[in-house]
């Protein structure tokens, strides 16, 4: 049943998904209202998807399914607050794909990897998901907004005639909306992989940093923390601080992808 | 309908044409006077600005010679004017006044000021008595139009100077300009405007550098700024998140590597340079840098010509106001015109009761009250009734295209006459009058 309200999330999402290409191309505020209410639809299905999983007992916390449905729940959440806050659905240029991508593994039914060791603290491990998620639904929401930095910074560049009446927000806003999101996105992930590294440690009694999940991880750590950093201190945007953010996104996938061939940090069947 | 209209705007003449027939505001009183006294005009007035100047009339039988009129009022031969020339009668003229009162026919199309203008020229026509009944109704007509295709579409929404593009782009950038500083370098008139503008928005404080230090000071006092010693620019320039510059020094003043300096010392946050100076102030390799924005001034008549683009989407919906409004007037107009006729059937046919009645009481002597009231009563009803018919089909009549026939038809079965009634054309002769 869960799974099946997933999917009706999904088809909302896919509303946001054209809107997102749409908006590539042409304003459109009609469009923009329709997709705002189709997300908004989505997240209430994908709430009761969450919810019933959550009630039915049957939660695997660490599984494919259940991360990636809950990894594009919170960024649909990051993406509301922003439109709460600064009334703009343009980062849902980039935040849509990316719900949608995750939202479509998760409501596709296959065979997931499996959680090899059992683990013995179960606290831990459900918060060291959360937190890691957070940290990085931020991390999605600030790279979109470095993208849309750039596409804004271009459209001014090139002062073309549509610069003026551009769908993108003030290019302060948007950098705002990205520094904002990184700055929150932070203090999750630092958090997130220490608890991670709880688990590790009670499970295994030890930190194995050859890894590669270890090691991908603390890599997107330090460039998040370099991105951190170099915006505080020197105030980077534009083109530097969207190359930092893509950088930090690979590092964040890479980082998840190698939950396929890490020997220790493996996904239980949901 | 017999208005006429020639004129000249900036699409149909050159500006050296545009001079020649411009008329000073203090001379209006008298053209319009000379207009109203010419052969064959009943009401005229006059529209003069700087992009336009046309003559609308009301003539005694709609082929006035407004040519003619321009000719000797302006000394100009005809090769030098009449290639120029657009004149526009009856519903044409009143379609293009409706037009150029909407500000459809200006130049920016959509801007505020060429209705002030016609509402001035209207006055002051009014004023000398050059404009009565028909003109009166005309551009009342005119106002309310422009009325309408402002607050029913965008054509006059988004703004248009120079200055307020600057604003408007200060905006994509920084979003709210609410605590922003501008720098001025260099005091102009246009620096001094635009920077009027950017205040109006929010800017919290202003910079004033020039290379005499007095007229900084001046200027910075008008805005409650600081005047900084021009030495001091590149140490300070950093401190302004837009900077409006308009001097007249030969070179660019502001290079790749001032940019570099400004931006190392604000952490890389935007800057907005306003360049309004030919040659340009700010130079094109200092635009290239990630975080700095320029304008020159071409790239601002870009940017106005675009929202001009924008304006011709919505003057496509004013246009369509515009004819359903010329054919509502034009109705309005007809109706208007059989209303004599009937006021004269009527007056005619009560002269007859009158005369009628006056027949009886001489033949039958005094009579009672009862005897009044009955004759009376008896004589409207039948005149009543027997006018009912040929009052309906006048007014049906007004509406189609038929009513001059029905006009002339009921005028000459009733043996019907007015004070114009020499006036060649029938339809128009029974026209409203103060």
């Amino acid at each position: 049943m869960s799974l099946l309200w997933l999917r009706f999330a999904l088809g909302c999402y896919f509303i946001g998904l054209v809107y997102a290409f749409v908006a590539l191309t042409r304003t459109s505020d009609l469009f923009s209202r329709i997709a705002l209410h189709a997300a908004s639809l989505g997240m209430v299905f994908h709430f009761v998807s969450l919810a019933e999983l959550f009630l039915s007992g049957q939660v695997v916390w660490a599984s494919v399914h259940n991360g990636e449905s809950l990894l594009a729940f919170l960024s649909m959440t990051f993406f509301m607050i922003i439109y709460a806050i600064y009334q703009t659905t343009s980062p849902g240029v980039v935040v849509f794909p990316v719900v949608f991508f995750l939202t479509f593994v998760g409501a596709v039914d296959q065979q997931p990897v499996l959680l090899t060791q059992f683990v013995s603290h179960k606290g831990w491990l459900i918060a060291h998901i959360i937190l890691i998620f957070t940290g990085y639904a931020a991390l999605v929401l600030s790279f979109g907004a470095s993208l849309l930095y750039l596409l804004q910074e271009r459209r001014l560049k090139a002062k073309k005639s549509t610069s003026l009446i551009s769908f993108l927000p003030a290019l302060e806003v948007i950098d705002q909306i990205g520094y904002r999101s990184l700055l929150l996105g932070f203090p999750f992930m630092t958090l997130g992989l220490i608890t991670g590294s709880i688990v590790a440690i009670t499970t295994y009694g030890r930190m194995d940093f050859l890894d590669p999940k270890i090691l991908l991880s603390l890599l997107m750590w330090a460039v998040y923390m370099i991105m951190v950093f170099t915006r505080w201190n020197s105030g980077w945007r534009g083109r530097r601080a969207a190359f930092l953010a893509t950088f930090a996104f690979v590092a964040a996938l890479a980082a998840w992808a190698a939950n396929y061939f890490s020997a220790i940090h493996r996904f239980a069947a949901s | 309908m017999r208005f006429q209209l020639i004129g000249v705007n900036h699409k149909s003449a050159p500006l050296e044409v545009r001079e020649r027939l411009a008329i000073p505001e203090s001379r209006l009183p008298d053209t319009c006077r000379d207009l109203r006294a010419y052969p064959g005009i009943e009401e005229g007035m006059v529209i003069s600005t700087c992009n336009r100047v046309e003559i609308v009339a009301h003539t005694t039988n709609g082929h006035a010679d407004l040519r003619g009129f321009l000719h000797q009022h302006f000394h100009l031969k005809p090769e030098e004017l009449d290639a120029h020339l657009y004149e526009f009668r009856e519903k044409d003229a009143v379609r293009h006044l409706f037009r150029v009162a909407s500000s459809l026919d200006s130049m920016v199309v959509g801007e505020a000021q060429i209705l002030g203008q016609v509402k001035e020229a209207y006055a002051t026509a009014r004023a000398v008595g050059a404009v009565r009944g028909q003109l009166d109704q005309l551009f009342s007509r005119a106002f309310a139009v422009a009325k309408r295709v402002r607050s029913e579409t965008a054509v006059g929404s988004s703004s248009v100077s120079i200055a307020s593009v600057a604003v408007e782009l200060a905006k994509k950038i920084f979003g709210t300009l609410e605590g922003k500083t501008v720098f001025i370098v260099g005091a102009g008139k246009m620096s001094e405007l635009a920077a009027r503008h950017l205040m109006a928005h929010g800017c919290a404080s202003i910079f004033v550098a020039n290379r005499t230090y007095e007229r900084a000071i001046g200027l910075a006092q008008k805005f409650n700024g600081q005047a900084i010693k021009f030495d001091d620019l590149y140490s300070t320039c950093d401190r302004a998140d837009i900077v409006i510059t308009s001097t007249g020094a030969p070179h660019a003043i502001f290079r790749r590597e001032h940019g570099e300096q400004f931006l190392a010392r604000r952490k890389n946050r935007p800057m907005f340079f306003i360049d309004i100076a030919v040659p340009r102030d700010v130079s094109p390799e200092m635009g290239k840098l990630d975080g700095i924005f320029t304008y020159d001034i071409d790239d601002l008549q870009q940017a106005v010509s675009s929202h001009v683009a924008d304006r011709r989407k919505e003057a496509e919906l004013a246009e369509a106001i515009i004819t359903s409004e010329v054919e509502r007037f034009e109705a309005r107009l007809q109706t208007l015109d059989v209303v004599p006729t009937i006021v004269s059937l009527q007056d005619h046919l009560e002269t007859i009761r009158q005369a009628e009645i006056d027949r009886v009481r001489g033949r039958m002597g005094q009579l009672t009250p009862e005897q009044e009231i009955a004759i009376e009563a008896l004589t409207r009803g039948i005149i009543n009734k027997v006018m009912h018919t040929p009052i309906t089909t006048l007014k049906t009549a007004a509406k189609e295209s038929e009513a001059t026939t029905v006009v002339d038809v009921v005028r000459r079965l009733f043996n019907l006459h007015d004070k114009d009634a020499a006036a060649p054309d029938k339809k128009n002769e029974v026209g409203t009058r103060p």
